[in-house]
């Protein structure tokens, strides 16, 4: 257990150190402005010396992700849920759902504060739009992937709709609904970022500020901050699809 | 002794298939006749094995039998006539086919719970099927950490739970290992013989056909026809040892005989 534990930590930790050392002393015998190209150390100093804009500035962020993530979970699921009743329904509009994968989010950001004004709300929907589409896409692939022996199973002991869809189909799909979680989480980081940048609050406007006032060692600061969240959340999901699934390894689907 | 053997034949039920036909269509593809003219009569408490080429339609007969899927022409009765009765058929799968979230006990349970009885009655009656295949030491663990007999020994234990009068198999050991598979085979046979349901079993397997039952079927490839029906003339009481008897030999060949009949008709 032990060593498993170093075996996976220490190769990642080493590569690290060793790409932070060569690119501060890499940096600093190049010469490179530090408008263009702040090194590590001045980096983390930024981040030390702001971490009362900084940290407040996260929290916003990720209070934003979080709940534009569960919005795309539940909104997500109940799309994911209705589409796959039948190919009629699904037919008529999964096309329409790939709506939210194409949008440029960048573009109709300013579309979301006309709609929801300055501030939390646009933030929110901004983070929502992004992420709903790999939900739902991956929730729907997950509910039509029922093993069919199973589907009959059911209908031979008179199971209803709804017994059918809490005891096979959500639980068959719960590994695609994860699947699509993961990839929900990082996308929900961009979008709330963008939704800043036009609805202000969280690090979307430290970025902005800070790029104003040509610091980039805060912009990288505020970046590395945005990727933790990113990762924080990616972590999460990984973390409960470990618990949630832990039973089923081995399994292959359509033993 | 005489009056409850007569009481669990009882239980059993009687099946009647009448001139049944069962047609695949698919847009731009020529039609696929499965299953032409079939009639069987099964009697309560029967053990009969339908027995043909691979992908010879006999699934597609048992799918009927089980109103899983309804045929295009031709009737199907059950006990005295009509429809079958609530509850009182199960079906095996060609695999396992368990729920890989829940463990053997819910697995198994899981026809009770989708009729709705009561979870004490669910874990009791759970727990003797179990028991009857002999998982009880792995009552709590998951599908994934079973080997393919263990799993099919669960599936087995599922469809007997709700205490079926009529027990649709379709080639539910072809996966398995050989003796495996001869394991459970005498397993069904005791079970069968102790609860005397009717077993309606399919299979590619001579052997498996002779050793089993009391009637076999032979069945040609598609269509599925009738081309021989015949009683086992094998003793009741079956062992191992009986696979190296010169009547099983006589009855494997006389099946094997048909089964290669049946396959120059429809070539």
């Amino acid at each position: 257990m032990n060593r498993r534990l170093i075996e996976s930590v220490l190769p990642p930790a080493a590569t690290f150190v060793l790409t932070t050392a060569a690119a501060e002393f890499g940096i600093r015998a190049a010469g490179i402005s530090p408008l263009l190209l702040p090194t590590p150390s001045a980096v983390a100093r930024a981040a030390l010396q702001h971490s009362s804009t900084l940290l407040p500035a996260l929290a916003a962020t990720a209070q934003s992700v979080v709940v534009g993530l569960s919005l795309s979970i539940a909104v997500g699921l109940l799309v994911a849920i209705a589409l796959s009743t039948s190919r009629w329904v699904e037919r008529a509009f999964y096309p329409y759902a790939i709506f939210f994968q194409i949008v440029p989010i960048v573009a109709i950001a300013p579309l979301l504060v006309i709609w929801f004004g300055y501030g939390m709300r646009a933030v929110v929907a901004a983070a929502f739009i992004v992420s709903v589409f790999p939900v739902i896409a991956n929730s729907l692939a997950g509910l039509l992937s029922v093993d069919p022996a199973l589907r009959d199973l059911f209908r031979l002991y008179g199971a209803s709709r709804t017994a059918t869809l809490w005891k096979l189909s959500l639980p068959w799909a719960l590994p695609n609904v994860l699947t699509g979680l993961r990839i929900a989480a990082g996308l929900a980081v961009i979008g709330a970022i963008v939704g800043e940048f036009v609805g202000g609050g969280g690090l979307g406007v430290v970025v902005l500020e800070a790029m104003r006032q040509q610091r980039t060692d805060l912009v990288f600061a505020a970046v590395l901050h945005a990727a933790a969240l990113g990762l924080a959340l990616f972590a999460a999901v990984n973390a409960t699809s470990h618990f949630a699934l832990r039973r089923w390894q081995n399994q292959e689907k359509d033993a | 002794m005489a009056a409850s053997e007569l009481q669990t034949k009882a239980r059993g039920l009687a099946v009647r298939v009448r001139d049944l036909r069962r047609v695949f269509r698919s847009a731009g593809e020529a039609d696929v006749v499965a299953v032409d003219g079939v009639d069987l009569a099964i009697a309560a408490g029967a053990f009969v094995a339908l027995l043909g080429p691979s992908g010879c339609g006999k699934s597609t007969l048992l799918r009927m039998i089980a109103g899983l899927d309804a045929p295009d022409a031709g009737t199907i009765h059950f006990g005295d006539g009509g429809a079958a009765p609530k509850n009182a058929l199960a079906y095996v799968f060609q695999d396992a086919h368990l729920l890989p979230w829940r463990n053997v006990l819910d697995n198994v349970a899981l026809p009770l719970e989708l009729q709705g009885r009561a979870a004490g009655e669910r874990r009791d009656a759970a727990e003797r099927v179990i028991a009857q295949v002999g998982l009880t030491d792995a009552l709590l663990r998951h599908p994934a950490q079973l080997s393919g007999g263990m799993r099919m020994r669960v599936s087995l234990a599922r469809a007997l739970v709700t205490e079926p009068r009529l027990l649709l198999l379709d080639e539910p050991f072809a996966a398995l290992d050989e003796i495996t598979r001869q394991d459970l085979d005498d397993q069904l046979r005791a079970l069968w013989a102790a609860t005397g349901m009717t077993v309606l079993f399919v299979t590619h397997s001579i052997a498996e056909a002779a050793f089993l039952a009391e009637r076999a079927v032979v069945l040609t490839r598609r269509p599925a026809r009738i081309v021989l029906e015949h009683a086992i003339d094998l003793p009741p009481q079956r062992e191992a040892a009986l696979r190296g008897d010169a009547r099983f030999a006589r009855e494997t060949s006389l099946l094997y005989a048909a089964l290669r009949r049946g396959n120059e008709a429809a070539a």
